[in-house]
């Protein structure tokens, strides 16, 4: 009885483990096509856990790891923009809605769930792929977001340097862990 | 004993669910700890009219256009102070994030100027902790006025000075940030009656924002060594400052006339509570010239 217990709790243990995926380099770049001149940055060390037997998700990322082509744009990025100081990550934490079909060869999945950025919560449904390679899980997707709906505010002084919606490209590769 | 076991399967069962439903504590857990920098303790190079602690970053360029009008209390003949104009025109390049280079001729005795930038510390709090911003800068002026050509006596000695300038800057809260600026210096050609070879200064600066884009600015410099019979005063300047994407426009009150670090501490005539106070400012622009990658 005591034997049979502790296997059953060593795999249980285990179980529980293995349906559990990270992903500890998820790439997020943006771009924004503004009038003046158009603003992308790329991040390149997001985190990610996906339980695929829930379907579970969640993202983590570091505002201040975006990496901008210009030094002083990705200083207001942090400072006046997404006030880095303040609201250092954005979260996603959601689900993958018909990721069991994505076993059978059909990628096209849904990711329905909540995303903070700069300190607003905002439900959103995204389209994205996913595909099992040698053992690995590859997510992306692409999706716009509107700066109002986060409170994120466009200077109106002299000229407008940030377009209103930017585009998100998120690209993760998960390993079991 | 059949306790101990209810209690392991009622661990065991809360870890299930805390592994099934917490990802993002998981997440949250698993961040590594890092270290934060201090970004943009000023907005510009300039706090009003000394240097600030910023450099430029990698590639950028900054262009800078300072100018400052004739005294306030000048009278309405002379339009209070805004029918004289004294101007320096500069660039600034930074070759790294820590180490830059700038040049500017200024109309005050036709002077150039040359100086090196090195931020030597950076604030930040996290995995590595250091409490204030460092940045060292030496510059060397040249007077071209009196014109050469006809001026043979005047020595190239007799028109040089240099400066050092150890800045250090700590941005207190996102709003607000302090510098205190000890500098020295060193003119070559003096007259001794009433000017020193070496001046020693202690300047003390501050900037708060009012909104994300404006900011109050305050500075001074205390002559540490002045002359017994100097004629010169310590300067002092408020200012307003606009930053806007690539520009930063400072709006300043000031009783120096100074637009480079010798003529700012060495030089300062203007009584600032007699109202010879002057309206200026500084706009500057920035350029990437080398982007990233």
């Amino acid at each position: 009885m005591k034997l049979l217990f502790s296997i059953f709790l060593v795999f249980g243990f285990l179980a529980t483990h293995a349906q559990k995926y990270k992903s500890e380099q998820a790439t997020i770049t943006f771009f924004s096509e503004a009038a003046i001149e158009n603003i992308a940055a790329t991040h390149s060390g997001a985190s990610s856990l996906f339980n695929a037997e829930t379907g579970e998700i969640a993202f983590l990322v570091q505002i201040d790891g975006f990496q901008f082509e210009k030094a002083l744009m990705q200083q207001h990025f942090n400072e006046k923009y997404m006030e880095s100081h303040k609201f250092p990550t954005a979260t996603f934490k959601g689900k993958i809605i018909g990721f069991e079909k994505a076993l059978s060869g059909k990628p096209e999945v849904k990711a329905v769930g909540l995303l903070t950025i700069h300190g607003q919560t905002k439900q959103i449904e995204t389209e994205g792929s996913l595909t099992f390679v040698k053992g690995k899980i590859v997510m992306s997707s692409i999706f716009m977001i509107e700066l109002a709906d986060y409170k994120i505010k466009i200077p109106r002084l002299l000229w407008q340097n940030i377009a209103e919606k930017v585009e998100v490209k998120i690209v993760s590769t998960y390993v079991p862990i | 004993m059949n306790r101990v076991y209810l209690l392991a399967l009622m661990c065991w069962v809360s870890f299930f669910a805390y592994a099934q439903d917490d990802l993002m504590a998981e997440l949250q857990d698993a961040q590594p700890e890092k270290t934060e920098y201090a970004i943009q303790t000023f907005r510009g190079t300039r706090i009003i009219n000394g240097h600030s602690v910023e450099t430029k970053g990698k590639g950028e360029l900054e262009f800078i256009f300072s100018h400052r009008f004739g005294p306030l209390n000048s009278g309405a003949y002379n339009f209070w102070g805004l029918d004289d104009a004294f101007v320096r025109l500069g660039i600034e390049y930074g070759i790294t994030d820590w180490l830059g280079v700038g040049i500017g001729r200024s109309s005050t005795d036709k002077t150039f100027d040359g100086f090196v930038r090195y931020k030597v510390l950076r604030q930040s709090h996290g995995v590595t902790n250091i409490p204030f911003t460092l940045t060292a800068i030496g510059s060397g002026y040249i007077k071209t006025s009196p014109q050469a050509k006809f001026n043979p006596q005047v020595s190239i000695k007799d028109r040089m000075a240099y400066s050092l300038e150890l800045l250090i800057g700590k941005k207190f809260s996102p709003n607000f940030s302090l510098q205190i600026s000890p500098v020295l210096v060193h003119r070559i050609t003096v007259n001794p009656m009433f000017e020193n070879n070496d001046d020693v200064a202690l300047g003390i600066g501050g900037k708060h924002n009012i909104t994300r884009s404006l900011a109050v600015t305050g500075e001074y410099f205390y002559r540490v060594n002045p002359h017994t019979n100097s004629t010169r005063s310590d300067a002092i300047g408020l200012g307003l400052e606009i930053e806007t994407g690539g520009h930063v426009f400072q709006l300043i009150f000031t009783n120096s006339l100074g637009l480079f670090t010798r003529s700012v501490v060495s030089e300062t005539q203007g009584d600032f509570f007699d109202g010879d106070v002057h309206f200026g400012f500084n706009i500057s622009r920035n350029f990437q010239l080398i982007h990233k990658k």
